[in-house]
This record gives C-alpha cells, sequence and structure tokens, in this order.
C-alpha cells in the first residue's frame, strides 16, 4: 500500500487516484478510482539559481510588491480592466455535487462509432473492495456487445465526456472532447476540396504504396529531444562540469520511480480492489479540494501566466502535476496550470 | 470565423511535396479565471524565488538544470541547451503508410486540421484523394518552433489532419495488467447486464452532451455580477454501491421496461 508520504505542502504523495467515486448503470453502481494511463516526458528540468538551489514559484501582489500564501489569493473573472468578479472555491465545488460523484453511464454506444480525435486522455479503473463482481460484470458485457458507456462528470472543477471502454477484462475512461471543442473543417474556415487531377492522384497513389508498411513499432515513437537532453547531462555529469552534487548525507534516498509506484497502486487494486481508506478523505468525491495552501496558491493566475516563458510555464505545470505537460504548447500550459485546482 | 494558421509546412514524401497550412481542431472553451489577492484584488504576479532567502530571482538568471537518479544536479547552460534544439525545417516527412488501427488511438494526443497553403491546392487536392482511396494513416515527423514531433496523417471529414502522437514510454502498457478475477460469473448475471446494455444502448452523437458545469459557472457569475447570492443546489444523495448485483440487475431492467 502506498504510504501517505508528506510532501512540502502537506500533499500527500505516492500514487492516489486522480479521481474516485461511483460508476452507476441502470441501478447497479460500483465504486472505482480513476488513475491516469498516460504519463509525462522522459526528462523533466527543475529551475535553479547560479549555484544549484533549487527555486520555488511564488505570486507577488501586483499592486503591493508583496510574496502571498494561498490564503491571501481568490479567484476573479474578469470583467474589465481592474474589474472582477470574485469566486471563491466552494461556490464552484458546490455547482455540480452529483456530478463530482458519479459516473452515470446512460447510454452504451457501438465502440466504432467513437472518433479517436475525440479521445483526449485516457485513465484506467481499479475497482474498490465490494466491487470487483460488479466491475467484471460490467467489463464482460460491455465486451461482449463491443459498446462503450457514455456520461460526463466533473473532476477537479472541470466537466469531462467520457467514454467507458472495456478491453480484455480491464476498464479504461477515456475522456472525449465536447462536440463544441472540436471545430469542424467550416469553422476553421478550410475551403471546399478542389477536385484533383487523376494524374496528380496516380503520383500520390503510388508515393503512398512505396511507404506502405503493415506495421509500426512504439520505437518510432522515440521521444528524441529528451534523449539529447540526457545524454548531454550525463557528459557534463562526467565530466564535473556545472555539477552540483548532492550532500552525501542525503543520498542513498534513491526512490523508485513515481511511473513504478502508479503500476504497482493499479495492479494491486486490479487484484485485490482497493480500500475506500486508501482514498485521503480530501479526494473522495471532491477531487478539487486539495491539502495545504501551497496548492491553492497555485490555482487560477491566467494574468500571471500571461508574463512567463514556454519553460516557467513548464515548471509550474509539474510543480501542479498538470497531466500531459510535456505535450503542451505555451497556450495549453497557460490554460492547464490556471485550471489545475 | 475562419481560423488563423499556427504553422506552415510541406508535406514530404517520396519526392512529393504538398505545402500546408496547420490549424488547431481544438477550441478552447474552458472559463478562464485570474488569480487576485484577497485583499484588495489586484491581480497577482509570479516569480522565481530562493526559498531559502524568499530573494527573487530573474528569469534571465535563472538556469535549468537535469536531476540525475542519485540527486545531482547537472545545469545546462542556454548555451546547452541551444546546441541541443533541432534542425529548423518546414518539412512535415511521411516515413510511412500503414493500415488503419494499426497507430493505437492511445498514442493520439492533439489533432491539427491541414489546409492548402498558396500554389499548393492542386497537390493538395491530390493527396486527399490518393489517402482516400488508399484508406491508409501516415506517420510523419516534423519540427515546429524548435520542438520535434511525431504525428499520425489522416483524413476527417475528408480533409487531411494531423494528429500529434504520444512519446514512446508514455502512454502505460496495459498489457502488463492483470484483469481483476474471481469465481466466474453467472450466466443469469451476464444476461441480465447484456439485457440492461441493450436497453441503454443508442447510436454516439457527440452534439446531445453538453458541458453544463460550464454553464453553470458562467450563470454563477452572471448572478454574482448582478449582485445575487448563489442559487441553491441541493446536493443529491449519492446512491449505495449495490450489495446484491443480481438483484439490482432485475430492478433494473424491470425499471427500464416499465419506462418503455
Amino acid at each position: 500500500m502506498p504510504s501517505k508520504k508528506k510532501g512540502q505542502g502537506g500533499r500527500p504523495r505516492g500514487p492516489r487516484p486522480f479521481w474516485s467515486g461511483t460508476i452507476t448503470f441502470g441501478l447497479v453502481s460500483l465504486s472505482v478510482g480513476l488513475f491516469p494511463a498516460n504519463r509525462g516526458k522522459a526528462v523533466s528540468l527543475h529551475m535553479v539559481d547560479k549555484d544549484g538551489t533549487r527555486l520555488r514559484r511564488r505570486y507577488f501582489c501586483s499592486k503591493e510588491e508583496t510574496l502571498l500564501d494561498g490564503e491571501d489569493l481568490v479567484r476573479g473573472y474578469p470583467l474589465d480592466k481592474n474589474e472582477y468578479v470574485v469566486v471563491e472555491d466552494d461556490e464552484l465545488e458546490s455547482l455540480a455535487p452529483e456530478k463530482s460523484q458519479e459516473i452515470d453511464l446512460k447510454r452504451f454506444v457501438p465502440v466504432s462509432e467513437l472518433d479517436p480525435i475525440r479521445f483526449e486522455r485516457a485513465y484506467f479503473l481499479t475497482p474498490e473492495q465490494g466491487a470487483i463482481k460488479a466491475y467484471r460484470l460490467l467489463a464482460k458485457s460491455m465486451e461482449q456487445s463491443e459498446r462503450a458507456g457514455i456520461a460526463t462528470f466533473v473532476m477537479r472543477g472541470k466537466e469531462y465526456l467520457v467514454a467507458i471502454l472495456a478491453r480484455d477484462g480491464i476498464l479504461r475512461a477515456e475522456t472525449l472532447r465536447f462536440f463544441d471543442e472540436l471545430r469542424s473543417p467550416e469553422e476553421v474556415g478550410l475551403p471546399a476540396r478542389e477536385k484533383a487531377k487523376a494524374r496528380d492522384v496516380q503520383r500520390f497513389q503510388a508515393g503512398i504504396k512505396h511507404l506502405m508498411k503493415d506495421r509500426f513499432e512504439e520505437q518510432d515513437l522515440q521521444d528524441r529531444g529528451s534523449r539529447a537532453i540526457i545524454e548531454q547531462a550525463k557528459r557534463k555529469l562526467k565530466s564535473g562540469k556545472d555539477v552540483v552534487r548532492k550532500a552525501p548525507a542525503r543520498r542513498g534516498k534513491s526512490r523508485q520511480g513515481p511511473a513504478d509506484d502508479l503500476m504497482a497502486t493499479i495492479k494491486k487494486s486490479l487484484r485485490e480492489g482497493r480500500t475506500p481508506a486508501d482514498t485521503p478523505p480530501a479526494a473522495k468525491g471532491k477531487s478539487k479540494r486539495r491539502t495545504g495552501g501551497k496548492k491553492k496558491a497555485a490555482r487560477r493566475a491566467d494574468k500571471a501566466l500571461q508574463d512567463l516563458s514556454k519553460d516557467a510555464l513548464y515548471e509550474e505545470a509539474k510543480r501542479l502535476d498538470v497531466e500531459g505537460r510535456s505535450r503542451m504548447n505555451k497556450a495549453q500550459l497557460r490554460e492547464a496550470i490556471s485550471k489545475a485546482g | 470565423m475562419a481560423a488563423r494558421a499556427i504553422w506552415k509546412g510541406v508535406i514530404v514524401f517520396d519526392e512529393l511535396t504538398v505545402p500546408v497550412k496547420l490549424y488547431s481542431a481544438v477550441a478552447d472553451r474552458n472559463v478562464h479565471f485570474r488569480l487576485l489577492h484577497r485583499k484588495d484584488k489586484a491581480p497577482v504576479r509570479q516569480a522565481l524565488v530562493n526559498p531559502e532567502t524568499d530573494e527573487v530571482v530573474t528569469y534571465a538568471e535563472a538556469r535549468r538544470a537535469y536531476r540525475s537518479e542519485r540527486g545531482d544536479l547537472v545545469i545546462l547552460t542556454p548555451e546547452d541547451l541551444e546546441a541541443l534544439e533541432p534542425e529548423k525545417s518546414r518539412d512535415i516527412e511521411v516515413t510511412r503508410f500503414v493500415p488503419p488501427g494499426v497507430i493505437d488511438h492511445r498514442w493520439y494526443d492533439r489533432p491539427y486540421y491541414l489546409g492548402p497553403d498558396e500554389k499548393g491546392g492542386a497537390a493538395y487536392a491530390a493527396l486527399a484523394a490518393a489517402m482516400e482511396r488508399s484508406g491508409r494513416e501516415g506517420l510523419a515527423h516534423w519540427t515546429m518552433r524548435n520542438k520535434e514531433y511525431i504525428g499520425a496523417l489522416r483524413l476527417h471529414q475528408g480533409y487531411p489532419m494531423l494528429i500529434t502522437l504520444r512519446h514512446s514510454g508514455e502512454v502505460v502498457a496495459s498489457d502488463t495488467l492483470e484483469p481483476p478475477g474471481g469465481e466466474s460469473l453467472s450466466r443469469k448475471d451476464l444476461d441480465m447486464a447484456g439485457q440492461l446494455i441493450e436497453m441503454l444502448a443508442a447510436d454516439f452523437d457527440p452534439s446531445e452532451y453538453q458541458d453544463e458545469y460550464r454553464e453553470r459557472v458562467m450563470a454563477l457569475i452572471d448572478r454574482k455580477r448582478r449582485g445575487e447570492g448563489p442559487e441553491k443546489v441541493t446536493p443529491i444523495r449519492r446512491k449505495k454501491p449495490s450489495d446484491d448485483l443480481s438483484k439490482a440487475l432485475q430492478a433494473s431492467l424491470d425499471r427500464g421496461r416499465k419506462h418503455a
């Protein structure tokens, strides 16, 4: 069982579900946890000063020039210049209590009708204790019918459209982009497709044919950028240039990677069902609420985020455990950070 | 309103070229807040701070560092990082065309439409037509704004689209996971669950689902702006997980039939 290691901000460390709640279909309900099925980049860099001291991101009041703590911060919705509607966290949390706790599968649609370009992020579902039989039954029935359950639910202050899919006895959740989150070719303004010349089409068909392969390997997806960084860092480590050695006293604490922890937790949960006690109360149904004021400090900082470089945004996203941050551009990072409640 | 192109490139394979423009296929619909200082309602700014001294370090002075497995830090200078940047190029190089489904959708990340660039209309139309006939999906590599991307080249509603792919290692392999086990499920329960799914079966129509939460957030902001208090929402009681699965299934079917 992953222990609840306390981080600096009082946040429990170690993998816990991204969301936990109930899946219902008909009058059947089962308690589950959601664990991410996507992982971040192979390499992530820290922000340090010239001496190698890890730097922390803090908020300043733009008027007073004072450092602020989590309690000093509040969200504002911009109306005009310097005019905001202040919105408290608990007001947002109380907007959709039922949807924060339940994934209600009201429809089961053919898996083949789900266009993968709607898929945003994937999660594994693990049963809580007592839900294993219902979990297995739902997985098996969905697999046999080749259907996926569809629902909307609220997780961390945002509503998601989600498809629950079953494969080899394991339930997976895929968040889907809402209808209006995916532009149509017309909305983008793409011109009506011209009719192609037959000879041109033949040339392109021949070109495609030359490159036809039946397979592709995960190796084709190597992250060359991260590899280059790791190699350069290793060269410097060897030469000793620009290296800040860790104090010997703190050495040997080399921990298991978070990825290994996550896999171990998912595996165990699938095998035995998670005991609800594994879920800190804060994550139960109210996944938006986090422990510790520091976490809160990171909320809703769109204005502040405007001024940050991409690297700075990335660092911030990392601190907030923003999922998928390695693949985000600047605008996405800004967006994700401001959302990461 | 037509969207603005975010990048221009040239699709290249087998000595063929198609000049294209990239457009984001994803629209941001989130409600954007700003973080304010509670006391004076002034927006906040962010800065890097040395946690020991509370001193601010400017971004120009800050460095990025790689942490080794042992915990040593290797500082990567701006020169180091610059040297590692990929070569600039406009090429979107397609290296292979595979049958649909071979690139599992779990690698898919973000979709971008491709539109024809000036004078590229004929090649663009030919590419789309040829892809339609082959039914294949391309694997492409390109460098956009100093970053390397891998993507799937496919058609969406007849238009070429690039979907960026996650890198190897970024998708948790599910084949290493064991599904929950136990004694075999009863025929009767499986039948009833199958019937329940049939009862709730429908075609997938994405326009049926709205982001109601977003609407509620906007309504809340609107009420507060007019000086009204928040609307009272009565929390719905959480359903108790079903203890007796067969009973719950039977009751669901009975209820469904009554409503039918």
